[in-house]
């Protein structure tokens, strides 16, 4: 067993907060040159120019790149041979996120659903728990803005409709959001599980760095063909037409029931905020 | 594309001259609003009270600026998605307002409101945040302090660059997603 104190997980979640709605990550700020370098049209360069401009003018200003810091979401992996030593550790991690939106004058966006009274203080983050073998604590952090969420559907798809249908609905869903999710946009995609299941791992894609590769072959060229597919739309930054609409289509797909197709499309804006830490 | 510089209030002379895809330094002064500040406004408008600013003229900036730190007027302040306000725009085109200044679709209510009522819809570059907030010199809260970052402040605005995104005349300027192009019969 091995013991973590809650003050670290609070000052460790605050930091990612503070951090992540600061500082653009190197990987998004790579696609952002590479569109740029990539786009013919003048209104397209000229979005990203000011993208790019932004992030240098966050990081040396401490301003959030974007004034809708997000709602908090985090990812936790708590491994079996840790115990938590000062309290309880959803209320650690809210205490995490009351923490760092108050320090980094990040907005704080969480309110009541029916009578829109702001909660003040940033919290409830949504907390989604995995338990892991091992004895570290793994905490992933996404500042999860509203317009873009906003843009994200779920949906129950028939087997028979298979990838083509899962190609329609995506292709459609992002044709749909047009401008208003800040394109160009990251795309996570769930396949497979269950309706709420879908859901998460959507939302669990958006974890992955830009660069990367999904190791399973097959995956990874349904990636590159969405990926094609999707910038082919021409929306383009900011929806003024282009090139670039997509940045990235990461999917994570898993085994459903015998009836089902679940397919869940998780919207991202182009910031694509995130970080993780490991205790 | 033109590039013009405009001070507000504006009037309908500034507005006619501007089409979809001209560029817009913006001057002057501009009051935020957003989602549960409209509905707010409109109900004072049902109760026949006064507005907490003039429409005559005016230009809305859907917005809601994060904490300003210490030594800067604001936080970041970029556009919020503007389908959200289609419900209310159109009566406040038709009571004078100017311009509203977002990102992404109106509605076709909201489009031909905009005709109707000489007036014109603006975009302003999603998520550039930290960039836009340099544009705005000063902002204080003037109604609705309670909603916290959706109160409505009055801004003051120099050369705020925007893009006309919807014109009094009927067009606008985003791209059409080619369905035919990604694969979709």
């Amino acid at each position: 067993m091995r013991t973590i104190q809650t003050h670290d997980i609070i000052d460790a979640v605050a930091n990612m907060c503070i951090h992540s709605n600061v500082e653009l990550p190197a990987d998004v700020r790579t696609k952002l040159e590479e569109a740029m370098a990539n786009e013919t049209s003048p209104s397209a360069k000229e979005v990203l120019r000011q993208l790019l401009e932004n992030a240098d003018l966050a990081q040396n200003t401490k301003l959030p790149l974007c004034q809708d810091c997000g709602l908090a979401v985090l990812f936790v992996e708590v491994g079996e041979d840790v115990r938590i030593e000062g309290g309880g550790l959803r209320d650690a991690i809210n205490e995490g996120v009351r923490k760092g939106y108050d320090e980094g004058f990040l907005r704080k966006s969480a309110c009541d659903p029916l009578t829109r009274a702001n909660t003040g203080d940033g919290t409830p983050a949504v907390i989604h728990f995995d338990f892991v073998p091992g004895d570290t604590l793994k905490m992933s952090y996404m500042a999860k803005g509203g317009g873009a969420e906003n843009m994200s559907r779920v949906t129950m798809l028939a087997p028979a409709q298979g990838w083509e249908g899962i190609k329609e609905f995506v292709i459609n869903r992002v044709a749909e959001a047009g401008p208003n999710p800040c394109p160009p946009t990251v795309i996570g995609i769930g396949i497979g599980g269950t309706f709420e299941h879908a859901a998460k791992i959507a939302k669990k894609s958006l974890l992955r760095k830009l660069d990367d590769t999904h190791p399973d072959p097959d995956i990874a060229a349904k990636e590159k063909e969405l990926e094609d597919a999707l910038n082919a739309l021409g929306i383009g930054p900011m929806g003024l037409g282009g090139k670039t609409t997509v940045l990235g289509v990461k999917i994570t797909m898993e085994p459903c029931h015998l009836a089902s197709l679940p397919l869940a499309v998780n919207v991202q804006c182009h910031s694509q905020r995130h970080e993780e830490v490991i205790l | 594309m033109t590039e013009y510089a405009l001070n507000t209030p504006l009037t309908d002379e500034d507005i006619s001259q501007l089409h979809a895809g001209d560029v817009v330094f913006l001057s002057g002064t501009i009051y935020s609003a957003r989602d549960a500040a409209h509905k707010k406004l409109v109900d004072l408008l049902d109760a026949g009270k006064e507005l907490p600013f003039k429409l005559e003229g005016a230009a809305i900036y859907y917005v809601g600026p994060s904490p300003a730190p210490p030594g800067r007027p604001i936080g970041a302040a970029g556009p919020t998605t503007s389908y959200r306000m289609d419900s209310y725009a159109p009566r406040l085109y038709s009571l004078g307002l100017k311009a509203s200044i977002g990102k992404g679709k109106r509605n076709a209510e909201t489009r031909q409101a905009m005709q109707d009522h000489t007036a014109v819809y603006f975009g302003a570059t999603g998520g550039a945040g930290a960039l836009l907030s340099n544009s705005i010199v000063e902002s204080n809260v003037i109604a609705f302090d309670e909603l916290g970052p959706e109160a409505v402040r009055e801004m003051k605005v120099k050369d705020f660059p925007l893009l006309v995104i919807n014109d009094a005349h009927g067009n606008e300027l985003y791209a059409v997603p080619d369905l035919k192009a990604a694969g979709i019969k």
